[in-house]
């Protein structure tokens, strides 16, 4: 509200200037401090949000992580690097970067193949293009709610109206507990599959775009040389989606890393999470927000993550080229 | 380019369809299963015999989902609603504002700023959930709509994608509108906003889909039912080891109605964000 009043009492005086003719000199001055009073009626609102709910809780975290911090948000306690050692030597949580470690070595691999195969399909289908890219594009619309759900009460149900089981039993199977056994990790099975179906087709719109940005020229040429089939995917193709492909990676490396409404809706029953399969977000949504409301904990946790995550990115390096000339 | 297609080339082609096709059979099962069971009365669902379609469609179920009084539907869709229209509206106000300054209006401290933006993206917000619930907590916005909507209207990432489109905006067309008396604000409301339409679309809508969808955080902070949004109460529903699967689905079904409708009719806008927000990332 405050902002909204702002911007529009400054708005008729800046009208007033543009008309008074005066000196050119003071006429020049007046637009320079106008320029930095408009920088900030444009870009303010939202740098001060951005400091308030993004800046403000990072480092307030940061400070609670060195307290003990248990029901309190301004502990008196100063425990020093106390809650890192507790939670690097604390084998859930170590537990928990090697369930996101196994995750990620599941999803980031047959999201990327499966994505990459149906953008190569799609764009080369001259009938129905536009059809098919829709229908794998589609789940892109629902949340992990939706899937986890579908996935555990249909799909993947373990009794045996499921729709697996059902197929399983036309083959003479025995229904299998998808959700509710360890061995073997049927879980997993559903867990990926669940994301997979997700996402596959978010992926193959940035690899359609990547197939699209390929000059026509090239492929001409390859074919003058007498390329065909496997030998044009392999010297134009893939070559040409190399940045396409390690932005495509980067993204699912670290959404993968934040993994946590399929995880809680479905192995979640009855308020109850299962001791295994918890990926970082999870252990750390149970440690601080469950019922130990531990801040300090939670809020070590929060920062070792951050400080993964920030690695990762960037070792990467995408994020941070600016400009975005390429 | 005309190359006579050999018998290979044409069986190969076929194969293709055939692939396609029945990926896009696997793909639609889902959707399927939400119809299926959210028609079905509860006997059908559980039966020892499958079925593929309803033997009697119970289009009732729904009345009875709005009628239990264990689901909060209704105020959860409402809630939904409200936060997915606020946040996409605020987003784009915000995040357009600053995107504008960032790339047209010259300041000394300008790269700095962007600095300022920038380095969020580093890191990711739910990775941030437990400092922004510290902060949402002491000043008491837990369990309402203002928790829910505004620690998520600053999004560096859209302000980010607004600049860069900004920087490429024909400048011509802003030189023009300078030259008829606009100043800052006027050049923005009235002539480039109206010319931005397309990009405009795609982060609307790309930013309604991460709202509507939206679950840890409103997990986190919607603790009472009154401020449950529509994932939650579905969640809920769904963890509390329900034995109430048609009225499940059948709320399943509500819940992704209004974005499939949306992916069906602006599906082009949709497609243009994905790329932008996965390419520039």
């Amino acid at each position: 509200m405050a902002q909204a009043t702002a911007t529009q009492g400054a708005d008729p005086a800046t009208r007033h200037t543009g008309r008074a003719q005066r000196p050119t000199l003071a006429r020049r001055l007046r637009g320079d401090q106008n320029r930095n009073l408009w920088f900030w009626v444009f870009v303010g609102p939202f740098v001060a949000g951005l400091v308030f709910f993004v800046y403000v809780p990072i480092l307030w975290s940061l400070w609670l992580s060195f307290y003990d911090a248990r029901n309190t948000v301004t502990p008196t306690v100063f425990v020093g690097f106390g809650n890192y050692v507790d939670m690097l030597s604390d084998p859930a949580f170590r537990d928990s970067l090697l369930t996101f470690v196994v995750f990620a070595a599941f999803i980031v691999p047959t999201t990327f193949a499966l994505s990459l195969g149906l953008a190569l399909l799609v764009n080369r289908a001259a009938l129905m293009q536009t059809f098919f890219r829709s229908v794998f594009f589609l789940p892109t619309a629902c949340s992990y709610v939706i899937a986890s759900l579908v996935w555990k009460m249909s799909l993947f149900s373990g009794v045996r109206f499921g729709l697996v089981n059902t197929v399983l039993g036309w083959f003479g199977l025995d229904p299998v507990a998808w959700l509710s056994i360890v061995q073997p990790p049927w879980y997993w099975l559903v867990i990926v599959s669940a994301r997979l179906w997700l996402q596959v087709g978010f992926y193959m719109i940035l690899f359609l775009a990547g197939l699209q940005r390929i000059s026509p020229t090239l492929y001409e040429a390859a074919a003058v040389d007498g390329a065909q089939g496997w030998k044009v995917l392999r010297y134009i193709t893939v070559p040409q989606l190399v940045a396409t492909s390690s932005a495509v990676l980067l993204l699912l490396l670290i959404n993968a890393f934040q993994a946590f409404d399929e995880f809680f809706n479905l192995l979640s029953t009855s308020g109850q999470y299962p001791p295994y399969a918890r990926p970082p977000l999870v252990y750390l949504y149970y440690t601080a927000l469950g019922q130990g409301q531990d801040f300090g904990h939670g809020s070590a946790g929060a920062v070792i993550l951050t400080l993964l995550i920030a690695i990762v990115a960037l070792l990467q390096g995408r994020l941070l080229r600016l400009g975005g000339d390429r | 380019m005309s190359i006579q297609r050999s018998p290979l080339e044409k069986a190969g082609s076929g194969l293709r369809y055939l692939v396609l096709v029945a990926g896009a059979l696997l793909f639609l099962v889902p959707f399927y299963l939400v119809l299926r069971n959210g028609l079905m009365r509860e006997q059908d669902i559980t039966a020892a015999q499958w079925s593929w379609l309803p033997p009697q469609v119970q289009w009732g179920n729904m009345g009875e989902l709005f009628s239990d009084p264990a689901v909060p539907m209704a105020r959860s869709l409402l809630n939904s609603a409200v936060i997915s229209v606020v946040q996409t509206g605020a987003v784009l106000v915000l995040s357009g504002l600053a995107g504008y300054g960032l790339a047209r209006i010259p300041y000394r401290h300008s790269g700095a700023v962007l600095w300022t933006i920038v380095a969020t993206l580093l890191i990711p917000a739910s990775v941030t959930f437990v400092p922004s619930f510290v902060l949402v907590s002491s000043l008491g916005w837990v369990s309402t709509l203002r928790g829910l909507i505004i620690p998520g209207l600053f999004q560096a990432f859209a302000t980010f994608l607004f600049r860069q489109y900004f920087l490429g905006f024909p400048k011509e067309i802003e030189e023009a509108a300078r030259l008829d008396g606009l100043g800052y604000w006027g050049t923005f409301w009235r002539v480039v906003v109206p010319n931005s339409f397309g990009f405009v679309a795609a982060i609307a809508t790309i930013t309604f889909i991460g709202s509507w969808n939206a679950f840890l955080w409103p997990l986190v902070i919607g603790q009472d039912q009154s401020s449950w949004t529509v994932q939650i109460a579905l969640s809920t529903f769904l963890t509390q080891q329900t034995s109430n699967l048609h009225e499940l689905f059948v709320a399943a079904a509500i819940a992704i109605a209004p974005l499939v409708l949306m992916f069906v009719v602006l599906q082009r806008w949709i497609v243009e964000g994905v790329e932008r927000s996965g390419i520039s990332e």
